[in-house]
């Protein structure tokens, strides 16, 4: 079995991002970047079903930068084999590479590499949008499995258990699909020194969006970006006695 | 301007933030169709029917929709959708996972998780975690666009009188089948829609001491939350989950027990009206979006708190 994952260079989590004052975007001069935390779970996920014999290639693609070779060099660390790059100078946060061309992309890329299963993050962390997944397996005509927290793999089929906001919902989807992931799936291993230092000598193809076709074009352009509207916290009280008091007769929010 | 509203139930229960959705989709003024997937929708379809402002209700009636698996929910609504210029859905995790399907088959980029409607081209939608709030402008003619209940005050749910209408659709596209859910079983209200939201961390350090948070809950009719560190542990389910990547709420109170405040928790509940802390670390940024922060040990406050309230 052949599993592509798909991973973004996104701001680091860890980081408080601010709006530039022009308000044409965030500014992410001289932030930390990092692996979407989404797609580290999809890669280790990948790298457990290598280690568990149910895959033999694990191949990790990345649409971005020259500099997003660093995510895919990470993925490469936890255990992905080899990488693609689709170079772009487009922004890919906001107003820029969106999740359908994105989709598309991947969809190419799919047809040429012919995975039979693909392990994406459920949304990235800049953008929040929730859509690249089930756009790629509609583009693809096959079944999705979305928000995944267990997976198990059983020859031409996958029994997935999903994060929804009722519960818990098991679904089983006929391969090649596409599953996307969910925080509590795995947590991700620190990649080892040795292993950092393999990554760095796997294959890493580099590629130009027009081989695909695809326009990076956006659809849905970016007006403004602002601060939310700040609130005022900081308040203390100093007993229970006086928290009760003041939800009674100041925020009047209990009787 | 037609405008379908791809409606959520459970059984014979519409979702609560359907009256929200059905709020966005009054902005944009048209007529408002609202559609219901599933078998047994006769209960349903006279709730939503009541709903103001309602044009029609489109029943799709068949156990094929009944999970609303997304190919199945996608070979349904993809051609209805030549009749609309605007779908609009929650961004529940049934919405998010049916319509970017959808969005895709009609060539469209999807807007996901709009808080306001600016004009019918023109929204905004939290970004990064909430930390700041894009306005964006599409090109596309035909929108599908998720909705934050948050962002939208409910419509009366009363008032309406709807004609109902059955329609049918196409065959899923890819084959999958539902097998199981384990349903989150409570009496209490739900999370996204509650007036108030008692929620615990890491800093409650158990389920069993995590009771003491639901004690107080039940004290005050309120619903309950949880950060992620406490689901990872263990402590409660995952559909307890505030956040980012969990529910977003916006309740009239929000308290915040054991609880740091990483940016992360501050998503999803930072537009409530009042917010409580309770935690032992003055330093906690929790704190920094709290109304009333109270530093203290939650195992003294909280069930003096349950007591005294
Ligand atoms: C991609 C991504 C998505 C995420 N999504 C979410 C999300 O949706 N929701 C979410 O919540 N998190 C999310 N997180 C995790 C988030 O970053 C934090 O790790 C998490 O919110 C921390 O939970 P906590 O505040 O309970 O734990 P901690 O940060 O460990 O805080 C525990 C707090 O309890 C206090 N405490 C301990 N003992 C006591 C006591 N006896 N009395 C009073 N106070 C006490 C401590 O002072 C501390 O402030 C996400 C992270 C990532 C990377």
């Amino acid at each position: 079995m052949k599993i592509l994952v798909p991973v973004k260079r996104v701001v680091d989590y860890n980081v408080k991002v601010r709006a530039k004052s022009d308000g044409s975007g965030i500014d992410l001069a001289n932030v930390k970047m990092s692996l979407n935390p989404f797609d580290e779970i999809a890669v280790e996920e990948a790298v457990r079903l290598k280690e568990a014999g149910k895959c033999d290639e694990i191949i990790v693609v990345t649409i971005g930068p020259e500099k997003a070779q660093e995510q895919l060099r990470t993925a490469m660390a936890i255990g992905a084999d080899r990488g693609i790059l689709v170079k772009t100078d487009t922004p890919i946060d906001l107003g820029g590479v969106e999740p359908l061309a994105v989709a598309k992309t991947l969809k190419a890329i799919v047809e040429n590499e012919k995975p039979d299963l693909v392990i994406m993050g459920k949304q990235s962390i800049d953008d929040d949008s929730n859509q690249t997944g089930q756009m790629l397996s509609a583009l693809l005509g096959w079944a999705q499995a979305t928000f995944a927290s267990e997976i198990k793999l059983d020859g031409d089929s996958a029994t997935v258990t999903r994060e929804i906001d009722g519960g818990l919902e098991t679904i089983k989807i006929a391969l090649p699909g596409i599953i996307t992931t969910d925080l509590r799936l795995n947590e991700p291993r620190y990649a080892s020194l040795p292993n950092i230092m393999k990554a760095k000598k796997k294959q890493l193809d580099i590629m130009d969006p027009s081989d695909f076709g695809v326009s990076y074009d956006p659809k849905v352009k970016i007006l403004n970006v602002s601060e939310p509207p700040a609130r005022t916290g900081g308040g203390k009280v100093s007993s229970v006695d006086e928290l009760i008091d003041k939800l009674k007769n100041e925020a009047k929010v209990i009787s | 301007m037609k405008i379908l509203v791809i409606a959520e139930h459970h059984g014979t229960e519409l979702a609560t933030n359907t009256l929200n959705v059905v709020a966005a989709a009054k902005k944009f003024g048209g007529d408002i169709d609202l559609l219901l997937a599933g078998s047994n929708l006769s209960d349903v379809a006279a709730q939503a029917a009541k709903i103001d402002g309602i044009s029609k209700v489109k029943t799709a009636e068949s156990a094929d929709y009944d999970h609303h698996l997304a190919e199945s929910m996608a070979a349904l609504i993809v051609p209805m959708a030549a009749d609309y210029d605007i779908l609009l859905a929650p961004s529940s995790t049934f919405g998010k996972n049916i319509t970017p399907r959808i969005a895709a088959l009609l060539d469209v980029q999807q807007i996901s998780d709009i808080i306001s409607v600016e004009s019918n081209d023109t929204f905004t939608r939290p970004v990064y975690g909430g930390q700041a709030i894009a306005k964006v402008q599409t090109s596309d003619s035909k929108l599908v666009i998720t909705v934050r209940p948050t962002g939208f005050d409910p419509v009366n749910a009363e008032g309406g009188s709807a004609a109902i209408e059955s329609v049918s659709g196409g065959a899923p596209d890819a084959k999958s089948e539902f097998v199981s859910l384990k349903e989150a079983e409570s009496d209490r209200p739900e999370l996204t829609s509650a007036n108030i939201v008692v929620s615990g961390g890491r800093g409650v350090g158990s389920a069993e001491n995590f009771k003491m948070i639901e004690a107080l809950a039940d004290k005050l009719g309120a619903a309950v939350g949880a950060s992620r560190a406490a689901v990872d542990a263990g402590y409660v389910p995952n559909d307890w989950q505030v956040g980012q990547t969990g529910k977003i709420v916006a309740p009239q109170l929000y308290i915040a027990i054991g609880i740091s405040g990483a940016i992360q928790h501050l998503a999803g509940m930072k537009d409530s009206k009042y917010i409580v802390a309770i935690n032992k670390d003055e330093e906690a940024p929790i704190f920094q979006v709290a109304d009333y922060g109270l530093v203290a040990d939650l195992f003294d406050t909280v069930p003096e708190l349950t007591e005294k309230i």
